[in-house]
């Protein structure tokens, strides 16, 4: 938009987006500055914005007081199992959801509409039951398997869009030469799909990364939880809670998610609208 | 194009093939639909029916149907409507701030102003980061003795500052501004989506018109983005009124229930005092009063899909 702007408006603008950025910012900057400092700084009464004397002290705290390692792994293998699995079944789905028009489609379509109204305590306390009966409570392999279901509503969203990218007369004119089904597929369609794929695969893994509420119900035992849970250890249970330790360890957890989001942010954005324009 | 007389996806030529394409499509759903079915809709079900039962967790005798009695002791719980009522209050007082900050920075960001990349840049920290840690953080920053709010309140002289998150009035207040926070790039970013599908010609052409810069966002802008802020608006209220994490983290409910939402309500009443059951009847109630809000959200975006093509 290029619109002639008068010096006052455009002060304007620059003033509002400065406001904008300070109250995005203030609260990670100030999570940073709290987990650089010493404890004696911590105690004091008027807190600064840079820790004076910045020390590691916190992040060394941190990993002696909670099982930090062993919950970056469990989150880790849930993760990564649930983003992996989630894809490869996600993908053929989507594909149809993209392509056919049939009532299998719509349903699909409408399943994962539905799915975002659902409170989760409707379907954790019957997941609760049926996981117990499998003896999967209290295992990473129930939490991937909630991670799964979990994450295909909108693996499958993403997906459809980026099938829907793919001009549909490349697949007829590979038909045209002779290509069956699958191999049409395999070599025609996988390829242009490889990179919303991988975007869809790191979303989910930064989705099962984050999650807690399925984590908090299903992982009884300290060695079993992940991290977002084992965070929660740190506020105590009165509330009371460690500074400096609980600021480093929050710092931790978050950076394999914001290093990931960095990476696929512009694809997210661009499934995720592109879905909603189309809708 | 001839290709398109062949069997491509599109074009069906007879019922033979549609019978053959029909089935590859269910041998291509089932990997995802399997659980799907197993994992999602069957728990749902499961979850209906469970609310017609006196389900509690631990114990040896078997369940039994009560027929409707859950949802009668619903109707009576005071607390239970607390919590609604709360849970209401916290998925307008978020969403809507949410919306209206949200539509005024992507209106910004689509201007071409200097620090745009940094906006973008530290939108994704709101985004990516995990809840607990939202939450975490803003505990941080509430923090009365060590947190950045308190310590700013008192340097400009405007008093001592207060315990936020444990005050009875502030406590609400505090975590919707959390809430405000968290959701606020997810929504800038699909409205500047909206705005950029805008066609430029239709802003110049109102200028030349004569329109002020409010007419021209009511009579260009606002039509052209309305699908997407009807469709973000209400994904954003529904997810809201069923989040969890954010506000177990902030406060677990407290002061005296005054943070307590639905969730919170229903998590507890299931898995501290194992009552499966009536916690299977709140979540149904919740879905009831999400539904009537989706189908009016349903029927808005069709309207106004409908306006649009």
């Amino acid at each position: 938009m290029s619109l002639p702007t008068s010096r006052a408006a455009r002060t304007g603008q620059y003033l509002a987006l400065l406001a904008y950025l300070v109250f995005l910012a203030f609260p990670f900057l100030w999570l940073l500055s709290t987990a650089f400092k010493p404890a004696r700084e911590l105690g004091s009464l008027h807190p600064t914005w840079i820790p004076e004397h910045p020390t590691l002290d916190n992040f060394r705290q941190a990993f002696d007081e909670q099982p930090l390692l062993q919950a970056a792994a469990n989150s880790l293998i849930a993760a990564v199992s649930a983003a992996l699995i989630a894809v490869v079944i996600a993908t053929p789905m989507a594909y149809v959801m993209a392509r056919h028009r049939g009532r299998l489609a719509t349903a699909a379509t409408g399943w994962v509409v539905v799915s975002q109204a659902f409170p989760f305590v409707l379907v954790i306390i019957p997941l609760f039951l049926v996981l117990k009966n499998l003896h999967l409570i209290n295992t990473l392999w129930g939490l991937i398997l909630v991670y799964v279901v979990w994450s295909l509503p909108f693996a499958l969203w993403m997906l459809a869009g980026y099938v829907r990218a793919v001009p549909a007369e490349l697949e007829e004119a590979a038909a045209v030469d002779g290509a069956g089904r699958v191999r049409t597929l395999v070599s025609v369609v996988a390829p242009l799909l490889a990179p919303g794929i991988v975007a869809t695969g790191l979303f989910a893994f930064i989705t099962a990364w984050n999650e807690f509420f399925f984590a908090l119900v299903l992982l009884k035992t300290p060695e079993k939880q992940t991290l977002p849970v084992v965070l929660t250890h740190f506020l105590g249970a009165e509330g009371v809670a460690d500074l400096g330790p609980l600021a480093a360890a929050a710092f931790l957890a978050t950076l394999p998610s914001l290093v990931l989001f960095a990476f696929i942010q512009r694809r997210i954005t661009g499934g995720m609208t592109a879905g909603a324009v189309r809708g | 194009m001839t290709a398109k007389r062949r069997s491509g996806p599109r074009h069906p030529r007879n019922g033979q093939a549609d019978a053959a394409r029909d089935r590859a499509a269910w041998f291509l759903v089932l990997p995802a639909l399997l659980p799907i079915l197993v994992l999602s809709v069957g728990p749902l079900l499961y979850g209906i029916a469970l609310a017609f039962t006196d389900a509690q967790s631990g114990r040896t005798r078997s369940t039994q149907w009560i027929g409707t009695l859950n949802f009668q002791d619903l109707l009576h719980d005071t607390l239970f409507w607390d919590s609604f009522r709360i849970g209401l209050l916290w998925a307008f007082g978020v969403t809507v701030p949410q919306f209206l900050l949200a539509l005024g920075l992507a209106l910004l960001l689509n201007q071409k102003l200097r620090m745009r990349w940094l906006a973008r840049a530290l939108a994704i920290i709101p985004w990516a980061m995990p809840e607990v840690v939202v939450g975490i953080m803003w505990r941080l920053v509430y923090n009365p003795d060590a947190g950045i709010l308190n310590e700013t309140i008192r340097d400009l002289g405007l008093g001592d500052g207060r315990d936020w998150l444990t005050g009875l009035a502030t406590a609400l207040p505090a975590v919707i501004l959390v809430g405000i926070w968290a959701g606020m790039p997810q929504t800038t970013v699909a409205l500047l989506a909206g705005l950029q599908n805008t066609p430029h010609e239709l802003h110049e052409a109102a200028a030349l018109d004569g329109a002020g810069a409010w007419r021209r966002f009511r009579t260009v802008t606002w039509p052209a983005i309305k699908p997407i802020a009807l469709a973000i608006s209400a994904l954003n209220f529904i997810w809201n009124f069923n989040s969890f994490a954010l506000v177990y983290v902030l406060t677990s409910g407290g002061p005296g229930g005054r943070t307590r939402l639905p969730m919170l309500f229903a998590y507890e009443e299931a898995f501290r005092y194992g009552q499966f059951g009536y916690a299977a009847a709140m979540g149904c109630v919740m879905v009831a009063v999400i539904s009537v809000i989706l189908a009016v959200y349903l029927v808005g975006r069709i309207r106004g899909g409908g306006e649009e093509r």
